[in-house]
């Protein structure tokens, strides 16, 4: 079901595939816990980060080494004296003769695209800029299976809906699965109408909303995203909406009894400390769901090719 | 005027290509879509705004003793998507065709998105899937970025 040779975009993903990465991720979870196991024994992926980035690459190394394989990095300064020096494309080309695979973040959009046409092995997308983070949308779709569900979901998307990437892979990828998506944002952070217009062409009517009182009754999961203040031109302004979209224990009263909240990571204060010690806080799980949809990927990018 | 006077305008070409039914003012763009600029060896005629019996007024460009490519030329159906190419020999039509638009467009457009990777000195040319001929809808291969309007804007 899964015949990729790079992971670039999520526009690329049929749900079967999105579902064969999911399934894999399930059974690999019990060695994301603990012990590891050697599926890629004697495999190396480099890591290539020409801007910062530790939640990712630490996941990804994580996955790597559960799966008995070992990294080799590229951090922002190298990452950045050899691109003054040097192509992507030849970066691309030399450090993919030494691997097996390539992580890639990069500040332009379609660096990752870029990559897979140069390396030897097979190229998965950490990040390009203001473009795609498919294991993101990838994890994040395991966390709302395995929390909650991806049959008849009832999700609102919370925040800065206009510049965050996270989300716009997400919503495009929940309507493969025919989600019932609200959108939830100050009016000047709306999701764009390219996006919107993408969605219902694959049939995804959103609803929308400034205000997410009206919302927390009735969805499955909210998930919710930084609103970041250089957004703002007026600090006032700023204040005032971060307020809005602030969850706090009391603004989770009248919540569904199985409502799980989600966040990308890292958060600010748009989710209440006090809100960590609910049931409906997911996104620490979320964050380590990580490490088992990555060795998911890496398993069938590196180990189970038939060539 | 019509097509038998214009002629006389210019003079009859033994071997070569005619473009016609380029929409008007489109002319300089067909040349520059097809790399045809001052290092040329090619007689080249160029015929602007010249009234036509099917669209009120067309440019023609005519090049001679050269006969274009169907995939060079298809490149040019971006500004002139009703364009037809004429192979003409010992002075006669002897093929037309109607230019027909690529699935992908290689080398022609420069990305509108300033911080698209094929925007930087990488060893790649620009690449454009159509995803729609008419309305012409283009996607850059590299970043997603849609390109709909103006395309002559962004002509490398
Ligand atoms: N030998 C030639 N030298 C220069 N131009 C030519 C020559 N033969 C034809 N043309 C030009 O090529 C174009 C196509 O010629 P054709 O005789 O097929 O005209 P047409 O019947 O009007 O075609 P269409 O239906 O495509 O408009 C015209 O613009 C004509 O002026
Ligand atoms: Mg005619
Ligand atoms: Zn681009």
């Amino acid at each position: 079901m899964f015949a990729k040779r790079h992971v670039i975009s999520m526009r690329e993903f049929s749900r079967e595939e999105i579902d064969s990465v999911l399934d894999l991720a399930e059974s690999l979870e019990p060695y994301a816990r603990g012990g590891g196991c050697d599926a890629l024994s004697g495999k190396i992926l480099a890591l290539l980060f020409f801007e910062p980035s530790t939640r990712t690459r630490l996941s990804f190394e994580t996955a790597m080494m559960r799966l008995g394989g070992k990294t080799l990095s590229l951090g922002p300064t190298e990452g950045s004296a050899m691109a003054k020096g040097e192509s992507l494309a030849d970066t691309i080309r030399v450090i993919g003769a030494y691997a097996d695979a390539l992580v890639i973040r990069h500040p332009k959009e379609g660096s990752a695209r870029l990559a897979s046409q140069f390396s030897p092995v097979p190229v998965l997308n950490a990040g390009d800029g203001a473009g795609h983070h498919p294991t993101q949308t990838l994890l994040d779709l395991y966390t709302i299976r395995k929390e909650s569900r991806l049959e008849d979901l009832r999700i609102a998307l919370v925040g800065d809906l206009k510049y965050g990437r996270t989300v716009h892979s997400l919503a495009y990828a929940l309507a493969l699965y025919g989600a019932d998506i609200t959108l939830v944002s100050p009016q000047t952070l709306e999701m764009p109408d390219r996006i919107k217009a993408d969605l219902a062409g694959k049939g995804t009517m959103v609803r929308e909303t400034h205000a997410l009182e009206d919302v927390l009754g009735e969805v499955d999961v909210l998930y919710i995203t930084r609103i970041q203040k250089e957004r703002f031109p007026d600090p006032y302004e700023y204040q005032k909406v971060a307020k809005s979209y602030r969850i706090g224990a009391e603004s989770l009263a009248g919540a569904r009894d199985r409502l799980i909240i989600m966040h990308p990571l890292p958060r600010v204060d748009e989710i209440a400390p006090e809100v960590d010690e609910t049931r409906h806080a997911v996104y620490f799980r979320q964050s380590f769901y990580g490490v088992p949809v990555r060795m998911a990927l890496l398993k069938m990018l590196i180990g189970d090719r038939l060539e | 005027m019509n097509d038998g006077e214009m002629k006389l305008r210019v003079t009859p070409i033994g071997n070569g290509t005619v473009i016609d039914h380029i929409p008007a003012g489109q002319a300089l763009n067909v040349l520059k879509i097809l790399g045809i600029d001052r290092t040329t060896q090619a007689t080249i005629s160029l015929l602007m705004n010249v009234s036509s019996r099917r669209s009120g007024r067309k440019d023609i460009v005519k090049v001679e003793d050269r006969e274009l490519k169907e995939e060079e030329v298809n490149k040019i159906s971006l500004i002139a998507p009703g364009a037809t190419i004429n192979i003409i020999r010992d002075r006669r039509v002897v093929d037309k065709y109607t230019v027909d638009m690529p699935d992908l467009i290689v080398g022609v457009l420069r990305c509108p998105n300033p911080s698209c990777i094929s925007n930087t000195n990488e060893p790649i040319n620009s690449r454009f899937i159509v995803k729609s001929k008419n309305p012409v809808i283009l996607r850059c291969v590299y970043c997603e970025q849609a390109i709909a309007e103006n395309i002559a804007d962004y002509l490398i």
